[in-house]
């Protein structure tokens, strides 16, 4: 706790934030503080953004139904580039590369997990963000077993065919990062409150771009804290961050 | 046009080394009496295709499995499925991973007797790199290279409805109804469990959007109520987690 916020709500403010601008599109939250951003954004600054029920509803804010959304139409939502994913990630390299497919070799790997999903095909179409709980070197890597979501580097070296690539954001419980350095390699945005830096970098398993005087990442609003309680009434976030 | 069929008789049609797709997401409206009927019986080396759930984990134990197809395999409420990570983990099975999207596209595309379909799912990324007989393809009206996704021509395709008539009409009553009329338009034989036989007649009174999937798309229905089990089949019932957590730590009882 810092003052009245957690850490997960600071976290889920900056899920929020993610998908500022965005218009009326589908965001796609994986997990619950990512949902609870999403949920919150849409109730505050962003309400054109269109969410799911996590079966086949669109509903607002407050799970009102208000559409169709099987997913035989998904793809065809991901390939229009009307989607913005918020999803998570097992490993992610500087360039944001990620996995979660499997760890080790992939004709027999060490541990096996879900398989690609949607990473390849969500990454080259639209805008991607990654909602990582723990931040460590296991997660922060120098290089991924398997790239499922596409990176800076691998997305360049396609040309044409990687122009509606987008990391937004890696949101983790130690802060908010992007990829708006010179090499579009990950760069800290933003310090959660009562972190330290020197933890951060000791944290990440690559070289990570640091600016000279990180700003602090925003603590919610009274109003942004009333919808989370609401949202989230047993603070079920604050067991994601430890689980 | 009777088309109903016992679980025996479809096991009849069936053959080592077939390419077997299965309908339902996840653990989600999988045609589970029929996958624990291939469980329990004398086949081997199937190429399963699927948005998997508990059906590949199935198989996989029992040992049924040469070739696995699929973009992810999760039972939904318990993210990774034991059995099939032990199978991954033993190397025990040859495997195809894909981008969702990319499977989507592979069933449709043989669906409609086409030999690829176009995308950008899977550039740049290792499921091209583990699979270099994934092709790319160069736009005719342009410069951009694009992935070639194959066809996946199936041997087979078992699906669970929620009610069908006999002549293989079926309405489909929950919030999704997946990928399953491609799994049927991919395969050369097509089953379908369903929980409820209905007469024709009945069909519509579920409302046209229901009825997606006609009897063009069906050689067999097997009534099989329950027959998606453990496993969500809303409106009819959800998914038994209970029962999902035994099948997670002793699978054995349903090889039995």
């Amino acid at each position: 706790m810092t003052g009245d916020f957690t850490l997960a709500d600071v976290c889920a403010v900056a899920c929020a934030e993610a998908f500022c601008g965005d218009g009326e599109i589908l965001a796609s939250p994986i997990g619950l503080i990512p949902t609870l951003g999403a949920r919150l954004a849409r109730a505050t600054f962003a309400p054109e953004l269109l969410l799911t029920d996590g079966v086949a509803r669109l509903v607002d804010s407050d799970g009102v139904v208000e559409g169709w959304m099987p997913y035989r139409s998904v793809f065809d939502v991901v390939w229009s580039g009307r989607r913005h994913v918020l999803m998570g990630a097992t490993q992610i390299d500087r360039y944001g590369n990620q996995n979660i497919a499997a760890i080790g070799d992939y004709k027999k790997p060490r541990a096996q997990l879900l398989g690609p999903r949607g990473a390849p095909g969500n990454t080259i179409n639209h805008a991607t963000s990654y909602f990582v709980p723990q931040h460590s070197t296991k997660v922060f890597v120098e290089r991924v077993d398997y790239v499922c979501g596409l990176g800076y580097d691998r997305a360049a070296a396609l040309g044409e065919g990687g122009r509606f690539h987008e990391i937004r954001r890696v949101i983790t419980n130690l802060g908010v990062f992007d990829f708006q350095s010179a090499d579009r390699t990950m760069r800290l945005r933003s310090i959660h409150p009562g972190v330290r830096l020197d933890d951060v970098v000791a944290r990440t398993g690559f070289v990570l771009v640091v600016p000279p005087d990180p700003p602090t990442s925003r603590a919610p609003t009274v109003e942004e804290l009333a919808l989370l309680r609401r949202f989230d009434p047993e603070s079920r976030a604050e067991r994601e961050l430890r689980s | 046009m009777d088309k109903r069929i016992t679980e025996a008789g479809v096991l009849a049609r069936l053959a080592d080394g077939m390419t077997v797709g299965i309908g339902g997401w996840g653990s989600r409206r999988k045609p589970m009496s029929l996958v624990r009927a291939i469980a329990r019986s004398e086949l081997r080396d199937l190429t399963i295709v699927s948005f998997g759930g508990p059906d590949v984990g199935l198989l996989c134990a029992a040992g049924k499995v040469k070739k696995l197809v699929y973009g992810f395999v999760s039972l939904d409420s318990i993210p990774l499925d034991p059995h099939f990570r032990a199978a991954r983990q033993k190397g025990a099975v040859e495997v195809m991973e894909l981008d969702e999207g990319m499977l989507q596209w592979g069933l449709y595309a043989a669906s409609l007797r086409l030999p690829f379909l176009p995308t950008r799912a899977g550039l740049g990324s290792d499921v091209l790199v583990h699979h270099p007989e994934l092709r790319t393809v160069r736009s005719p009206y342009g410069d951009e290279e694009l992935v070639a996704m194959p066809a996946l021509p199936l041997d087979v395709a078992l699906c669970h409805v929620h009610r069908a008539d006999a002549r293989g009409n079926t309405a489909l009553l929950g919030p999704d109804p997946f990928f399953d009329e491609l799994f049927l338009g991919a395969a050369t034989q097509r089953f379908v469990s369903c929980e409820r036989l209905i007469p024709t007649a009945e069909l519509a009174t579920h409302g046209l959007p229901s009825l997606r999937i006609n009897r063009m798309l069906v050689d067999g229905v097997v009534e099989a109520p329950g027959g998606a089990g453990f496993t969500d089949c809303e409106p009819d019932y959800g998914r038994d987690e209970a029962a999902q957590r035994a099948y997670c730590e002793d699978v054995a009882r349903y090889l039995a």
